[in-house]
């Protein structure tokens, strides 16, 4: 992290921070992660500071909430640049670049009204395989339908 | 007949499948056309389920006729049934039923990955026979039958793909199933009607070779296929607009002369109005032969999903 974003927010003691997040995507970060505010712990958002590698970028921080692996690699289809740090007792534990996944299950609506999936009284989650990266292209695994970058912006309700 | 040979298999959509299964089901279902009219006691002990949510006469029909014509038995509903039958129940436990009573189920659905959805919850073999918009891949083999009976060879023909390339499910599953062979595309379409962007994006991510005109006659010359198809107005979002472009496109006399003389001329049905009914005592008219080779094509493609022995 620059010295920088480092007077904005302090240290965390046990959570994550991910970070070389494109500037302006740190809310739909925290979307596709399942947070909205509202679950209690402490989260603190950086947007828009300098950046050596991205011109600017955003910056997360998590405290208090486990997160997998897989969970964060959710964010790679918003955020491939991110950097994940792994913070234990003040100390980073674990350091990685996101990898973006190839199959996203459960976590994003269908934009097709007549996809299968949106029928609430079935038994079935979504599922979209990934067919470009860039421009960004996952494809429900059901009806067909592509869904690029603004549709997934609409699916966690940021549009 | 291919002996032993069993696929035990969904089959939701054609690109499940391979250039050589295909071979595999044209050689099957040539060898079933002499039992289309008889019968063929291979499936004596199976039963096939016909789940039909939307109603269809011609798929049904076809599919009863071919189970029938094998010695086999068939349960199921249809159109209104459905609603009636489902009582509020939904797909999954529907599906689920018909799973605990039959061999292999052919669904029929308004909703777009419905098929694919049944697969997942049954057991049994489950067939596609056409989901929303999206695949109708029992309805593509037959239409690649059709060609492959009349030309004996299917590489290096020139098709054209006339009507509603937006809606029209058997559109998508043509083009993915003549994805397998090197095909030059005509599409031709109003404008409103054109191809959506996943079918674009297939046709180019397969490298296959296209174009797009509105006007059919300025590729009817260079055509060894014109597939037909009805305008979907059961699909349109907006019944306005079904209105505007109704009837927007005809084949008729006029047009088929400037045909090549082998040019054939195929159909789905059923039609509305889309082909003139002069059309059909033409040469070139193959519509009711193609609806014909329905039974022997699900012959063999029910005995490749149920097995049975030669
Ligand atoms: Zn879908």
């Amino acid at each position: 992290m620059s010295g920088k974003s480092e007077l904005i927010i302090s240290k965390i003691r046990n959570g994550v921070v991910i970070d070389h997040i494109p500037a302006g995507r740190a809310l739909l970060v925290l979307r596709l992660l399942g947070i909205s505010g509202r679950e209690g712990f402490r989260v603190a958002l950086v947007m828009n500071v300098e950046s050596r590698k991205l011109g600017t970028k955003d910056i997360v921080k998590i405290e208090g909430r486990e997160l997998t692996k897989d969970e964060l690699n959710l964010i790679a289809l918003v955020a491939p640049t991110a950097t994940v740090n792994m913070v234990r007792d003040y100390e980073v534990t674990s350091k990685f670049k996101v990898t973006m996944p190839n199959v996203v299950e459960g976590l994003l609506k269908c934009k097709n009204p007549k996809c299968i999936t949106n029928q609430q009284r079935e038994p079935v989650k979504s599922r979209f395989r990934l067919v470009s990266r860039e421009p960004l292209k996952l494809v429900c695994d059901y009806c067909g339908t592509i869904h690029e970058l603004s549709d997934i912006e609409r699916s966690l309700g940021l549009v | 007949m291919v002996g032993s040979l069993v696929w035990n298999r969904d089959v939701i959509s054609v690109l499940d499948f391979s250039k050589e299964d295909f071979e595999v089901l044209f050689s099957e279902a040539l060898s079933m056309e002499r039992y289309a009219k008889s019968k063929l006691d291979i499936l004596g002990d199976k039963v096939l389920a016909l789940a039909f949510f939307e109603p269809s006469t011609r798929t049904r029909l076809s599919f009863e006729t071919a189970m029938l014509r094998l010695g086999g038995r068939v349960i199921g509903f249809s159109g209104a049934e459905a609603t009636s039958m489902a009582k509020g129940e939904n797909l999954a436990d529907t599906i689920r039923m018909l799973d605990a009573y039959a061999n292999a189920i052919v669904i029929r659905h308004s909703l777009e990955g419905a098929a694919k959805f049944a697969a997942e919850v049954a057991e049994s073999p489950v067939i596609n026979a056409g989901d929303g918009s999206q695949n109708h891949p029992t309805q593509a083999m037959l239409d690649l039958y059709t060609i492959w009976r009349e030309f004996k060879v299917i590489d290096g023909l020139s098709i054209g793909i006339l009507g509603d390339l937006r809606y029209a499910r058997v559109v998508n599953s043509l083009v993915q199933a003549l994805s397998y062979y090197r095909v030059r595309l005509h599409l031709i379409s109003p404008e409103l009607l054109r191809p959506r962007q996943e079918l674009v994006e297939f046709m180019n991510s397969r490298g296959i070779r296209y174009d797009w005109t509105n006007d059919p006659y300025n590729v009817i010359s260079d055509l060894d296929v014109l597939y037909v198809v009805r305008i979907q107005k059961e699909r349109f979002p907006d019944p306005m607009e079904y209105e505007r472009i109704k009837g927007a496109y005809k084949v008729n006399l006029k047009l088929i002369e400037g045909g090549k003389p082998n040019l054939i001329i195929l159909h789905p049905l059923p039609r509305i109005d889309e082909i003139d009914f002069a059309v059909d005592n033409t040469p070139q008219a193959r519509y009711f032969k193609q609806a014909g080779f329905g039974v022997p094509l699900r012959m063999a493609l029910l005995r490749l999903v149920l097995g049975g022995g030669s």
